[in-house]
């Protein structure tokens, strides 16, 4: 650094001047205020495109905003009253949480159970983790069309195959848990090896001299996995359990891909297989353009997410009760 | 190495079932793609590609219910210019919050780390209003500009930019007469250069990948984005379902490309993002 100044060539004389100099002030400036300069064009664009659309939503979701009416009269909480009040509303909920459960359960054990092989000393380890991974990097909507003709009744793959083993052939999409069982079937198989790698990150921080010592202890492998690997990745499990919660409960492209013709945005003809985001897209988009209604269902659906979060936290606090390492 | 860590023939059998599981649909389609339409009445079903993989490109692309070559066209020039967007301006408010002080920083971070956990759903339709009142809706610019930056991306390289870039370097920088915008540019990008390789290819696949928004607001059928393609595609009421998977595939294919060219920084994106959250 003294260099540098050194090699500077000596400026005018050195007595003070009363106002700095041009130079100096610039800079002054810069480093005062170029900092708000670069962080500007993200407040900027999500101030117009993310927040403002935010509270709108609730400022509509107050009125009767039919994008064919010429007025949007004030109504209050009507909205909210007619929707806890809509069966098909709670169909679309349940649709929703029966979706989310029956595929988020065995997604997390199955990641977990992948992440432990996975930790292994591995030939050709990045190999595998590609293989686990591949599905994720596919185009949901491409992946949706292909799981929905593999779910064909007549001609799909899994009823060729459970022919087989003797199982009479499924109407996948006309039969509710059917339905809900093939949806799950495609976010698992495209989120199982993603979740996989998270936990498998997590277990990499974990030191290797507490399972030496377990195993002196003489604990097996299944016994150090649920007493050593679990409760460590507690934090790491909370973080997937959130995360899915938030992505399982806004469905949306998956079931409305599984679905197609006429009653794809109802998700089969006795709405079967529609979620709540779809249940949001058919009340405030085609065919019904009710932007009050639609509005309100989106903050129904957030208000869902958060409640099932907490739920989710408060669950997993129970279940880790013992267990040291608080983060 | 203790036996525990070591991989017995059991767990090879085991990750291959799951290598198996996941490959075969992204494999299947591509074979039904390769065949003609009875490819999906046959017992047992087809697993080798056949050859007529041409004539379904060529049908595919004069399909005018879905407009396949503009839906490609579109979702290049989207999902292109947002990857683009998002790295720079990530970029460059992760080294402000990592490496500049000023006044309010920490709140305005924490505001970029609420943005990221409020739902898509909940702005789509005031967002949907405000693209009728621009007189964006069916035009490109309506899945452009809300997408260009990202609470993701500015997080992510402020995280990276904390132990990447050195302050000494900074400061020396500064010593010689940089501006901040030079320091950025000539000091701090290079040192994201990894960091930001891998925000663009996660950026890149997502832009690609989505489906609601432009679902929501490009109605036009003539001017889709790729995934809107295969929605009018697999919603025909007459299924030529060769050509469907033919659709399928290509749009599959850029995102198997950049996952087969780099995938070791997609992986290695993925699990350091997960140790830091």
């Amino acid at each position: 650094m003294a260099v540098q100044l050194d090699a500077r060539p000596p400026a005018a004389p050195a007595h003070r001047t009363p106002r700095p100099s041009r130079v100096a002030r610039l800079s002054r400036f810069d480093t005062r205020y170029s900092p708000y300069l670069y962080i500007a064009p993200f407040f900027l664009l999500f101030g117009v495109f993310g927040i403002y659309p935010l509270i709108y939503t609730f400022w509509v979701s107050l009125h009767d905003w039919d994008l064919l009416g010429a007025e949007h009269p004030f109504i209050g909480f009507d909205n909210y009253t007619q929707l806890l009040a809509d069966p098909d509303f709670w169909h679309s909920v349940v649709n929703t949480l029966g979706i989310f459960v029956i595929s988020t359960v065995p997604q997390l054990l199955l990641a977990l159970w992948l992440a432990n092989l996975l930790n292994r000393q591995l030939r050709a380890r990045t190999t595998w983790r590609m293989a686990v991974l591949i599905p994720n990097v596919t185009s949901t909507a491409a992946v949706a069309i292909v799981f929905a003709v593999l779910f064909g009744r007549e001609f799909g793959m899994i009823n060729w195959l459970l022919d087989h083993v003797g199982i009479a052939a499924i109407d996948w999409k006309a039969n509710r848990l059917a339905a809900w069982t093939a949806i799950s079937t495609m976010v698992d198989w495209r989120w199982t090896g993603y979740n996989a790698l998270i936990f498998l990150a997590a277990m990499q921080s974990i030191p290797r001299d507490l399972y030496e010592s377990a195993s002196i202890d003489g604990a097996s492998r299944s016994r150090q996995f649920w007493s050593i690997t679990v409760p460590l990745l507690k934090p790491t499990i909370v973080f997937a359990v959130i995360i899915s919660t938030i992505g399982g409960l806004q469905l949306f492209t998956e079931p409305r891909l599984f679905n197609s013709g006429t009653n794809a945005i109802r998700g089969g003809p006795l709405r079967e297989s529609q979620t709540v985001t779809m249940y949001m897209f058919e009340n405030a988009f085609a065919p019904h353009y009710n932007f009050g209604y639609g509005s309100a269902i989106a903050w129904l659906l957030f208000a869902l997410i958060a409640v099932v979060a907490a739920i989710n936290v408060l669950l997993l606090r129970r279940l880790g009760g013992g267990v040291k390492g608080e983060d | 190495m203790s036996r525990i860590w070591s991989a017995g023939r059991l767990t090879y059998l085991a990750l291959t079932l799951t290598a198996f599981l996941s490959i075969f649909p992204i494999y299947w389609m591509f074979v039904v793609a390769s065949r003609t339409s009875d490819a999906m009445g046959q017992v047992p079903p087809p697993v080798t590609p056949g050859g007529n993989l041409g004539a379904n490109i060529a049908r595919l692309f004069e399909n005018t219910d879905a407009y396949f070559l503009t839906g490609l066209i579109n979702s290049a020039i989207v999902a292109g210019t947002v990857t683009v967007s998002v790295v720079f301006f990530s970029t460059l408010a992760g080294f402000a919050f990592a490496k500049l002080r000023f006044r309010g920083r920490n709140a305005l971070l924490l505001t970029i780390v609420a943005t990221m956990m409020v739902p898509t759903q909940l702005g789509v339709i005031p967002l949907y209003m405000l693209m009728t009142k621009l007189n964006w809706n069916d035009r490109l610019p309506a899945v452009i500009v809300p997408a260009l930056v990202t609470g993701f991306g500015v997080f992510m390289m402020r995280q990276y930019a904390g132990q990447a870039v050195s302050t000494e370097l900074i400061e020396a920088a500064r010593m010689d007469g940089c501006n901040t915008a030079r320091i950025y540019w000539n000091v701090v990008l290079p040192a994201l250069r990894p960091a930001a390789a891998v925000l663009g290819l996660l950026t890149f696949m997502t832009t690609w990948n989505d489906f609601l928004w432009p679902y929501a607001v490009l109605n036009d059928p003539e001017n889709p984005t790729v995934q809107l393609s295969l929605r009018a595609l697999s919603d025909g009421y007459y299924q030529d379902m060769s050509q469907v998977f033919t659709g399928t595939a290509i749009a599959t294919l850029p995102l198997l490309l950049v996952f087969i060219v780099f995938g070791r920084q997609i992986i290695g994106g993925i699990m350091e993002g997960a140790v830091k959250a």
